[in-house]
């Protein structure tokens, strides 16, 4: 399990928490996401490369 | 080949716009101005980089070269505007350049407020505003002026950026103090009830509060420095951190004819007064609203671009929930217009606090959900929240 976080405003994406509020299971991994899903916090989307492996 | 569009500005707002544009016009040309460094960095994380063990230098994601390099754009770091000349549409750079533009874009931001303070260490108050900021304050917590690490800092501000930051300096072991005219924490933007809570959390995780005083004075002494409240009483600090507010940086613009009133006025298009000039982020309000967060900003950055990529999109703002990155106290909140008629109602729990704010309606089918708070576990029901909301603005 990783985590991912978004450069723009700190969020941070836990493949083991997922993100169940907009129907993401937890252990979801990274890839799986799907590409129209936006950071919860800022807004910005998953294709626009704006999470980081930390 | 066309003049370039000339962002001014390199934080959040100037470089997501820049991007934005770059994607939607793959030939245009973009110059972006910074007075900084202009390397890339997220300035939400200045408040809990202490925690995340960031430094001022691993803060920064890319270099100004490489932004350069992958925006296609010039950058010109450390860079001042001297005058704008809006007829002749050129800026002059303290290098002595002077730039046309096809467009021009402030994304300038905002100074942090300073209180007025007397006492003879009046000047050596922090404010962590921007990357150079936060350097300061990393330093200065590693050594005091009277030589040994910082333990006791004081924050004036109890807002979300003060209890964000007495939050973070938890995690280095400080005892920080929040001192604020205001008889609660985050007093705009909480009901009364969450402000309790987070304090209590706050406190119980070590952090301290004066609250219903202001600083009147900081004063140096032999082992630090002493704050005089507007009490009488006195607080002993080996540093002491502002965060009473930001004031939209407006003089450029004004330099330049364009309307200010708070921020740098502009439209949905967020175009000001003036011809080929915008303005966005932290430095404009938008048709009367000025909303210094992460998400108004990432979608102004969106329809301004598609505009100077010349398809003409107002910005429409979804709900917009503003996240405390109090991780003591988890909050959320989506607070209701200023002018909404309406009562707040709570509901907590030993680990969770749900508030709504719903429309004054004799009617129970007719309510209307206008805000909304949520604490600890039940920050898990943001979406749930966000999808009984009225778009604020369509």
């Amino acid at each position: 399990m990783k985590t991912y976080q978004c450069i723009v405003c700190g969020y941070i994406y836990d493949e083991a928490q997922g993100w169940p509020q907009d129907g993401i299971a937890a252990g979801t991994k990274w890839e799986d996401v799907p590409d129209t899903w936006a950071c919860p916090d800022c807004g910005v989307g998953k294709a626009d490369f704006e999470m980081v492996e930390i | 080949m066309s003049e370039p569009v000339v962002i001014v500005g390199a934080g959040l707002a100037g470089y997501n716009l820049a991007r934005e544009l770059r994607k939607a016009d793959a030939d245009v040309s973009i110059v972006v101005v910074s007075g900084c460094g202009a390397g890339f960095y997220s300035k939400p994380m200045l408040s809990n980089a202490l925690a995340s063990g960031k430094t001022a230098v691993t803060l920064v994601m890319k270099s100004a070269e490489r932004m350069a390099e992958e925006l296609r754009a010039r950058v010109l770091p450390r860079t001042r505007v001297t005058l704008v000349d809006a007829s002749a549409q050129t800026l002059t750079l303290d290098s002595g350049e002077v730039l046309r533009y096809r467009d021009l874009v402030l994304a300038v931001g905002a100074d942090p407020i300073r209180l007025p303070l007397q006492g003879d260490a009046a000047d050596s108050v922090l404010s962590v505003n921007d990357l150079d900021d936060f350097a300061s304050f990393a330093q200065a917590l590693d050594a005091s002026p009277a030589g040994r690490p910082v333990q006791r800092v004081v924050i004036l501000g109890g807002g979300l950026i003060g209890c964000e930051f007495a939050n973070d300096l938890l995690a280095r072991g400080v005892v920080p103090t929040v001192v604020d005219v205001a008889d609660r924490v985050l007093a705009r933007l909480l009901p009364a009830e969450a402000s309790a809570l987070l304090q209590a959390r706050l406190e119980g995780a070590g952090a301290h509060f004066k609250l219903g005083v202001g600083a009147v004075s900081v004063s140096h002494t032999a082992s630090g420095l002493s704050l005089t409240l507007s009490d009488g009483s006195t607080l002993q600090a080996d540093l002491v951190v502002s965060a009473v507010g930001l004031k939209p940086r407006t003089s450029l613009a004004a330099q330049a004819g364009a309307a200010a009133g708070r921020g740098v006025q502009v439209n949905y298009l967020l175009a000001t007064s003036v011809p080929h000039m915008h303005a966005l982020g932290d430095c404009a309000e938008v048709d009367g609203q000025w909303l210094p967060y992460v998400m108004p900003l990432m979608q102004q950055a969106r329809a301004l671009a598609a505009t100077l990529a010349g398809k003409p999109t107002p910005v429409a703002y979804p709900v917009m929930p503003v996240v405390v990155k109090t991780p003591a106290w988890p909050t959320v909140v989506c607070p209701p217009p200023a002018d909404a008629a309406g009562q707040w109602v709570v509901t907590s729990s030993d680990d969770a606090l749900e508030a709504r704010f719903v429309s004054a309606s004799s009617s129970e089918l007719s309510e209307q959900l206008l805000g909304f708070a949520l604490q600890g576990k039940a920050v898990s029901q943001r979406q749930a929240l966000v999808a009984q909301m009225p778009a604020p603005l369509a």
